[in-house]
């Protein structure tokens, strides 16, 4: 089944980092990935640009409504995603343990409601 | 690299612990010390080779790393914790050797008012002296968010006033046990995901603490235990493949380890005080000693756990130890005792799964084995662990 991982972490913590920062951070989630695509489960993932630079859209209610910013304004946003594909639950906590985001922020487990392999 | 050039590295973290211990007991302030160590470093680097190494190097790097900090403490008014670092007593240094007070820096490190998960990091950065991004990425933990908890923490240190002494009796025994807590939970975590090769410093700090604090029986019993695990360690995980250590070449363990973790061992249980680290170091030691004898005492095992889950309980164990009443009294009674584990360890538990698929491979129960092979195989996420369930599994689905 595959499962997403909603990586959530307080902006705060990336705030004023420099290059060698960004190598340093971006080797550990590389270090992630390896493993992930190693155990042959990985799918997919992406880093996303800050929330400032969100937009959120809506056509509910018939009319057209562009909010400058993220739908919900929490502490810690959504940074990124990973889709997996394993077994069961159990197999997806176990990777989403292994997440850096989880030892600063939280992961949110999503199954798939698409059904299928 | 090479084993002399890893010997040469950790005698340098020798001389780099001790110094950044001593240096940061005068000021409490590990940040600065850091700085100045650093600085003293890059300066023998540019001097030595054009004036010749000096006599006693560890005792330039401690007067040049002494000046550096004198020089910043005027330049910036910082809290006045400490006015003015006092003059090294020449005494000290007479038979050329740095006092060592790397115990009260560890207990620093592992300080109750200090989060629980910083307490190895914080060891391994001011001991040893490893960078915040390598140890970031040894526990794949963001090196931005590591390093700012580490500065954060280290100012707590200083502002807070937290002592730099060793403290006497009760506290100095509960502060050890955070130490043994932390240097344990390195070795596990090396241990789980051996591909991180942390194993050189969890033994190099255990066998520091073992010699620090020598009248505790576990942390000899911790010392001896991490020993018989690096003794093993060549024959663990052969062409990225982990081998069961029933079934691993013994002529690939490390005999000078081995005498190493009996001798601490037995120093340990001569004080009679027994405990977790000991128990486990014994029952690695009943492993070990297949080495001589040719076979696996499964009876002392099974003691060994007995007592250990009464001490002790954990997940791990109770697998264990249902794998030794599996071999004592046969794959039934090894179910019976998995399925009762259960209920503690929960389904998501990969040892669990990977004890009961070999215990239907012995039942003969090659369909199901190959099954539990699979749900292991989900939960395991490193690579020698995945690659040695996944032979186990094609085993069973030829037979």
């Amino acid at each position: 089944m595959r499962y997403t991982f909603l990586l959530y972490t307080d902006p705060a913590d990336l705030s004023d980092m420099t290059p060698e920062d960004w190598q340093a951070e971006k080797e550990v989630y590389g270090a992630y990935i390896g493993a992930l695509q190693k155990a042959g489960v990985f799918v997919d993932t992406d880093w996303l640009q800050p929330v400032h630079s969100a937009t959120t859209l809506s056509l509910k209610g018939g009319t057209r409504q562009v909010q400058d910013g993220p739908f919900a304004d929490t502490k810690e946003t959504l940074g990124g995603y990973f889709v997996i594909d394993v077994p069961d639950l159990d197999a997806a906590m176990v990777w989403a343990q292994k997440c850096p985001a989880a030892k600063t922020g939280k992961v949110e487990i999503r199954a798939s409601a698409m059904g299928g392999e | 690299m090479t084993d002399a050039a890893r010997a040469a590295e950790l005698a340098a973290r020798g001389s780099y612990g001790r110094l950044l211990a001593l240096l940061s007991s005068r000021t409490h302030d590990i940040a600065l010390a850091e700085d100045a160590l650093a600085e003293a470093f890059a300066r023998a680097l540019s001097h030595w080779p054009a004036h010749g190494i000096p006599d006693n190097p560890d005792a330039w790097l401690l007067t040049t790393a002494r000046n550096r900090l004198t020089d910043s403490q005027r330049r910036q008014f910082r809290f006045p914790t400490v006015n003015e670092i006092p003059d090294m007593p020449s005494s000290e240094l007479a038979d050329g050797s740095i006092p060592d007070r790397r115990l009260s820096l560890l207990m620093v490190c592992a300080h109750p008012a200090i989060a629980q998960d910083l307490h190895v990091p914080l060891m391994l950065q001011t001991v040893l002296g490893l960078e915040a991004k390598t140890i970031a990425r040894l526990f794949l933990i963001s090196p931005v968010a590591l390093s700012k908890r580490l500065v954060r923490t280290k100012a707590k240190i200083r502002d807070a006033g937290i002592p730099f002494a060793l403290p006497c009796d009760d506290a100095l025994r509960e502060r050890s046990t955070a130490i043994l807590e932390a240097l344990y939970a390195l070795h596990a975590h090396d241990w789980q995901d051996p591909a991180e090769n942390l194993g050189d410093e969890a033994f190099y700090l255990a066998d520091l603490l073992g010699r620090l604090i020598v009248d505790n029986a576990e942390a000899l019993g911790l010392a001896a235990l991490i020993a018989f695990s690096h003794a093993r360690a060549r024959a663990r995980i052969v062409d990225d493949m982990l081998v069961p250590t029933d079934e691993q070449d013994v002529t690939l363990w490390n005999d000078a380890l081995i005498r190493y973790g009996k001798r601490q061992l037995h120093c340990a249980y001569v004080k009679s005080s027994v405990g977790r680290f000991q128990i486990e170091a014994a029952i690695e030691s009943v492993h070990i000693a297949r080495k001589e004898t040719g076979s696996t005492d499964w009876l002392a095992l099974n003691k060994l756990y007995v007592a250990l889950l009464k001490i002790a309980p954990s997940v791990g164990s109770l697998v264990a130890q249902a794998v030794v009443t599996g071999r004592l009294h046969g794959p039934r009674a090894g179910q019976e005792a998995l399925d009762a584990a259960e209920t503690v360890t929960g389904s998501g538990y990969q040892p669990l799964w990977a004890a009961r698929a070999d215990l239907q491979a012995r039942a003969g129960n090659h369909l199901a084995a190959a099954k539990s092979y699979d749900k292991a195989i989900s939960l395991a996420t490193d690579g020698p662990t995945i690659n040695l369930l996944a032979r186990k599994r094609a085993q069973e689905l030829n037979k």
